[in-house]
């Protein structure tokens, strides 16, 4: 018997580690345990005023806080019966955009890209790569940045809309940085190619939202490959969630089903025909076909909606006119829930409010939570396929397919720690 | 020679990593200066200590946080709060004001398989050097951190609150003006009045300022209107477990 270890699965967000023992090919054991220090988000927020909720929940994640926001702020503005109007609805939209291409560049080029250069990181990599990458990632920094007053937190956004009208000019003056981002997230096509990763192909359910108006991102109906099709009321009639010992990430599945993959990868799989010409093209040149079973597919799902997402974001900015960005509202009780897509998959909050104002109860279930048994899975049926690989091989392969997912683990629940046993 | 630096997250959401990932096209330039030995967000090469500088993220939560953050303190000469929830237990430290099974039986079904303690900032366990206040502390203070720890002297961090970068900006006061909850007088400045420059209230995410007056605020904040509750809640957010804010919110 074999019991090799490998340090921290690093180039995550959060604190993570994988169990996995070996006997032949048949995989005898595997836990991908999450031991983040859990931050019980769900009981801090009862008795707050339903006011906070936004500024709150944004502290669930460091780097998808904007999701956070928007799905917190539709939520609550449900149960008010709250009414946005377009311009709102547009800038939340682009603050969504902001926020997935900054966390997308983030990922993609220092998480990711080191694996695929077989580096330990991008510092030692070419720096004109790294500075064209990270001014890439800052354009996305920078929208965040306008709308929501802050980058990180921002500010800006409560219910009934923002508290502020972004200035059109300073908007305009980006659209420039967009454009020169756009270059860059073409050139870099060829890094996340499909010879640059494993051949893996698995049959698996894989959820997004879909919107026939737009590729979707803040409003949707939860749909997936293996036909369901639901409202995002319908969430917890439709998705169940398990406590397992080894993790403080709980676990999700289709009811009478199993586990599925939110994320990227699935959003692009069911909506490619909504990505923008400029981003098919580049599917078409990526060695990639969509809709693609291959997980590690997901870097190049990344790196199509940075393109699409840009060109997007520039349409919207020329459609921005400034004006009021906040609708009114009276306080009421009731409870509701809404989904927005983080940049890693489907983020559903729930919340029940009193007349008061305060909270009485919250159900979260952000993506990291809802994938966390998918790459388990995934792992399970990739892991044969690779065992006769030695050790160190097998740990850094299946940390490669971990971070595909772009677990984003403080948000459920860094560093994952592989350690292989072979039996 | 380069800095050597490390980053190490406790119980935290990472945002102000990512505050330090923002400094995006400066990275390169950094690089020139510090070497970063350890960071597991970004790195894969994790070394082994000493280092010269730690920048520590996040609360300490569990007995785990405990024995390590003392570990990285012995092997650092200058150890950094890096953010609110270091510095005083952040957000996170709101759920010290519940009982600990009562959180834990909100979100988990069977919380026996959850070790958690109450939620501090770091010094509760180990001497700090300096406090980077914030959720997340602005990118330009952490700068600010690298370059003194470079040249070898003190940080000028400020001391003052919110209200004079707020003037600064020339603002009309949310407070005296439109009688509306704003926690400037005694939020530390460092932030730059984000919020009242963008039409919002300050909420005090940078924690108390060095020596808020908290009796008066809380009378401010009743002359216009605030319940009781309400007022603990706002000194129960970002810095309930600091020590000007701690008697208040009891209250
Ligand atoms: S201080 Fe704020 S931004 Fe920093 S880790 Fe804590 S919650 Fe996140
Ligand atoms: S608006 Fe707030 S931060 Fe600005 S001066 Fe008034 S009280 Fe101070
Ligand atoms: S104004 Fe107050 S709440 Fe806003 S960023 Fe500054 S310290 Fe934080």
């Amino acid at each position: 018997m074999k019991t090799v270890k490998i340090g921290y699965l690093t180039r995550v967000e959060g604190k993570a580690e994988l169990d996995l023992t070996i006997d032949g090919e048949e995989v005898k054991d595997l836990k991908l345990k999450i031991y983040e220090e859990p931050r019980f988000f769900e009981a801090l927020l009862i008795g707050r005023s339903f006011e906070e909720v936004v500024e709150l929940t944004s502290r669930i994640c460091g780097i998808c806080y904007v999701t956070h926001q928007l799905s917190s702020v539709r939520a609550v503005e449900k149960v008010l019966g709250v009414e946005v109007n377009d311009r709102i609805r547009l800038l939340r939209r682009l603050i969504a955009i902001g926020g997935i291409i900054s966390s997308h560049c983030l990922h993609l080029y220092l998480l990711a890209l080191p694996d695929v250069l077989g580096l330990p990181d991008v510092f030692t990599a070419d720096p004109k790569l790294l500075v064209k990458a990270l001014r890439l990632k800052a354009v996305g920094d920078k929208l965040v940045e306008l709308i929501g007053g802050r980058g990180v937190h921002p500010v800006t956004i409560v219910v009934g809309g923002f508290t502020y009208t972004p200035p059109k000019d300073k908007l305009m003056e980006l659209a420039q940085s967009l454009k020169e981002a756009k270059k860059t997230a073409v050139e870099s096509v060829p890094l996340f190619s499909a010879d640059k990763f494993p051949r893996f192909e698995v049959d698996c359910e894989r959820v997004a939202l879909s919107n026939p108006e737009e590729y979707a991102i803040n409003e949707g109906r939860v749909k997936s490959n293996k036909g369901l099709d639901i409202s995002e009321d319908e969430f917890r009639a439709f998705i169940e969630e398990t406590q397992v010992p080894h993790s403080t990430a709980k676990h999700s599945k289709v009811k009478g089903r199993g586990s599925y993959m939110v994320g990227p990868l699935s959003r692009v799989n069911l909506n490619f025909s909504q990505l923008s010409d400029d981003a098919r093209e580049a599917a078409e040149a990526s060695g990639f076909k969509f809709p693609s079973s291959n997980p590690f597919a997901a870097n190049m799902a990344r790196l199509l909606e940075v393109i699409s997402l840009i060109d997007e974001a520039l349409e919207l900015i020329d459609a921005y006119r400034e004006g009021p960005v906040r609708a009114p509202f009276q306080v009421k009780g009731g409870s509701a829930g809404a989904i927005t897509e983080a940049p890693r998959g489907m983020n559903y909050h729930w919340y029940s409010i009193g007349d008061d104002g305060l909270i009485k109860a919250a159900d979260i279930s952000p993506p990291t939570c809802q994938n966390a048994r998918r790459v388990e899975d995934d792992l399970r049926e990739y892991v044969p396929t690779i065992a006769h690989l030695s050790e160190k091989e097998i740990a850094s392969r299946c940390a490669m397919l971990i971070r595909a997912y772009d677990p984003c683990i403080s948000c459920a629940v860094h560093s994952i720690e592989v350690k292989v046993k072979k039996l | 020679m380069k800095l050597k630096v490390g980053v190490f997250k406790f119980t935290s959401c990472s945002g102000c990593q990512v505050e330090l990932i923002r400094m995006n096209e400066q990275l390169p330039e950094l690089l020139n200066l510090v070497e970063f030995k350890y960071w597991a967000m970004a790195s894969s090469k994790l070394e082994d200590g000493p280092y010269d500088l730690a920048l520590v993220e996040g609360a300490i939560s569990t007995p785990e946080c405990i024995e390590e953050v003392k570990a990285i303190r012995e092997k650092s000469r200058v150890l950094v709060a890096l953010g609110d929830c270091a510095v005083t237990g952040g957000v996170p430290s709101i759920r010290n004001w519940m009982s600990q099974r009562e959180a834990e039986t909100i979100v988990y079904p069977k919380p026996g398989y959850i070790r958690s303690t109450r939620v501090y900032g770091i010094d509760e366990y180990v001497k700090v050097d300096y406090y980077l206040k914030g959720c997340p502390p602005r990118l330009e203070n952490i700068l600010q951190v690298f370059k003194a720890v470079i040249l070898g002297v003190k940080p000028r961090l400020r001391q003052h609150s919110v209200c004079v970068e707020c003037k600064l900006y020339e603002n009309e006061c949310l407070l005296t003006t439109y009688k509306q909850p704003c926690m400037g007088p005694v939020t530390a400045a460092g932030c730059g009045a984000i919020c009242p420059n963008v039409g919002r209230v300050c909420e005090g995410c940078y924690g108390p300022m060095s020596d808020p007056n908290v009796a008066s605020m809380v009378e401010r904040l009743r002359e216009i209107g605030l319940s009781d509750d309400e007022i603990v809640r706002k000194f129960r957010k970002y810095a309930g477990m600091s020590k000007p804010y701690r008697e208040v919110a009891k209250l």
